[in-house]
């Protein structure tokens, strides 16, 4: 088994012509803890979408040496999904069984246990009826941890799981993450905080639509680093008025 | 008269009206669980071009057929449908426009041309029935459309049902672990336009996107899941029918629009007595002021 989970190889991504991101390399390590860390527009998100193939790439390879796109468990951002749907939380956390049911069979009674017991971990045991439109940002995002835990994929890649979440959930996800960590599964995140990445996880990839360092984070994440990731930025957003718009669908 | 004798009588005494009522019974089970997605979705709009743009189709099918014929229309609705949904799907993907501004655009020019071909090749009537619906000509041939769609939307909801959801509120975790979440949106749109089809003949191109979108509207305000919001959606569009129906009977007026000014009058009943809604919050308020 190889050391590397994920290779990128110059990975550049454009939305109409303008590029999101640029010539990007890097080896993400199995098994260990990666935070994805840069400025605003920094093409932290494009990256992870890249990650799961929903992003077409422009330019690049992206090798996940054998693994397949099941195997990857995805946490979106908050925003990207519509929490006023009328859906309970044991829905919700049982659409981590897909692997297994896909978009047809139905649920074992075994993932449905699985599914309780994951509500359990992530603190939220006899929420399982409970619509999810009533639920906190934190205890929404308990939720998506628990259909991570469902899903049980060597791969988990979070898009900013901590964004204004309460500091004692923030606490417990990261207890889960490392449960992860501890279980050799492999977990990429994108994060805001540099403190939380230096205190948590092992390497850091400082992006500014090209890659400021990749590394140990503590040097990833060094004042001068951090200086070079801002200079960057401030001279793109001279460069262009024009923001990159994220594409939408109707 | 008693109430039954108003309320029953002329479904037993005119075949028209027996007919007219199975046929909005099919109708409202099948189209208000899609329209249930559609109100989710927020595409309540995008229903209502979609309802626009079939009308050349539906057009030259009823002058082929010289009258309203629902399998000829259907087919000419459901081509021309389809077509504007792939053409706006793929304007978008190429060029800067977005879906919704490309679609507006598509869906005037069909309206446009369905209109002209209608006042070039029949008449003022013929346009009206188009628009609005008639239910005195509902026929087996009609019945049997309906209900065939109505068994192929139950049956394909139920299939794509989980798939569907998810891309409904979750496309992002969908695309991950199945990759094809553009499928089953594509699958979606041709079960709206296929039920809108199946509106043309009580309720008009015109009106039909109302059963669609008007009780699933209603029914998402007292409801919490998606099963029952469905199920209530489809009662109320049932309800809605029969007493538009009966109701465009005594007064003599088209039917569509009565059932779906019916259907209107269920949603503002709503809005007033939900506990979420307007006559609870002021009497709140009154209290709190108070």
């Amino acid at each position: 088994m190889s050391e590397t989970a994920v290779t990128l190889h110059q990975v550049t991504v454009a939305y109409d012509g303008q590029p999101a991101l640029e010539r990007v390399s890097c080896e993400i390590p199995r098994g260990q803890l990666t935070a994805i860390a840069g400025p605003n527009g920094a093409g932290k998100s494009t990256l992870l979408k890249a990650l799961t193939g929903e992003q077409r790439l422009s330019g690049g390879t992206i090798d996940w040496h054998g693994l397949d796109r099941r195997d990857i468990g995805y946490l979106p951002q908050a925003a990207a999904i519509d929490r006023q749907f009328p859906l309970t939380v044991a829905d919700m956390v049982s659409l981590g069984t897909w692997r297994e049911t896909g978009a047809f069979r139905g649920i074992a009674t075994a993932s449905a246990s699985r599914a309780a017991e994951a509500l359990s971990t992530v603190g939220l045991s006899g929420f399982e009826r409970r619509p999810i439109g009533v639920l906190s940002a934190g205890q929404f995002q308990r939720v998506l941890f628990a259909r991570l835990l469902v899903q049980a994929a060597p791969v988990i890649l979070l898009d900013e799981p901590f964004t204004a979440i309460d500091a004692r959930t923030v606490r417990d996800l990261l207890a889960i993450i490392h449960r992860w960590h501890a279980e050799g599964r492999t977990v990429v995140a994108v994060l805001h905080d540099f403190d939380q990445i230096r205190a948590h996880f092992d390497n850091t990839l400082l992006l500014s639509r090209q890659v400021v360092h990749w590394g140990r984070s503590r040097i990833a994440l060094s004042a001068d680093n951090q200086r070079r990731a801002r200079e960057w930025a401030e001279d793109r957003d001279e460069d262009s008025i024009v923001d990159i718009p994220a594409r939408q669908t109707v | 008269m008693t109430a039954y004798t108003w309320l029953v009588e002329p479904f037993v005494q005119y075949g028209f009206m027996r007919r007219a009522l199975v046929a909005s019974v099919a109708l409202a089970v099948s189209t208000c669980p899609i329209g249930a997605l559609l109100v989710l979705r927020r595409m309540t709009l995008m229903g209502h071009a979609l309802s626009h743009a079939v009308l050349p189709g539906a057009a030259i099918g009823f002058l082929i057929a010289g009258s309203l014929s629902l399998p000829l229309m259907g087919i000419g609705g459901l081509v021309v449908g389809l077509a504007i949904v792939l053409l706006s799907g793929w304007i978008s993907q190429t060029t800067t426009l977005k879906e919704d501004t490309s679609f507006a655009t598509f869906y005037l020019t069909s309206l446009a041309f369905g209109v002209l071909i209608v006042s070039l090749w029949g008449s003022n009537i013929d346009l009206l029935h188009i628009l609005f619906g008639t239910i005195l000509a509902i026929n087996a041939s009609a019945l049997y459309t309906v209900g065939g769609i109505a068994t192929v939307t139950l049956v394909g909801l139920a299939l794509i049902y989980r798939p569907l959801v998810v891309e409904c509120f979750d496309p992002g975790f969908l695309r991950v672990v199945n990759g094809r979440g553009g499928t089953y949106h594509l699958l979606f749109l041709l079960l709206v336009v296929v039920n809108l089809v199946a509106g043309f003949q009580t309720l008009g191109t015109l009106m039909a996107v109302g059963m669609m979108t008007i009780p699933a509207a209603t029914a998402q305000l007292w409801s919490r899941t998606l099963p029952a919001m469905m199920t209530i959606a489809a009662v109320l569009g049932m309800v809605s029918s029969w007493i538009g129906l009966l109701l465009s009977y005594y007064v003599n007026v088209a039917s569509g629009p009565t059932i779906i000014l019916t259907a209107s009058a269920m949603f503002c009943v709503s809005l007033l007595v939900h506990p979420a809604g307007i006559a609870t919050r002021r009497r709140h308020r009154a209290t709190a002021a108070g």
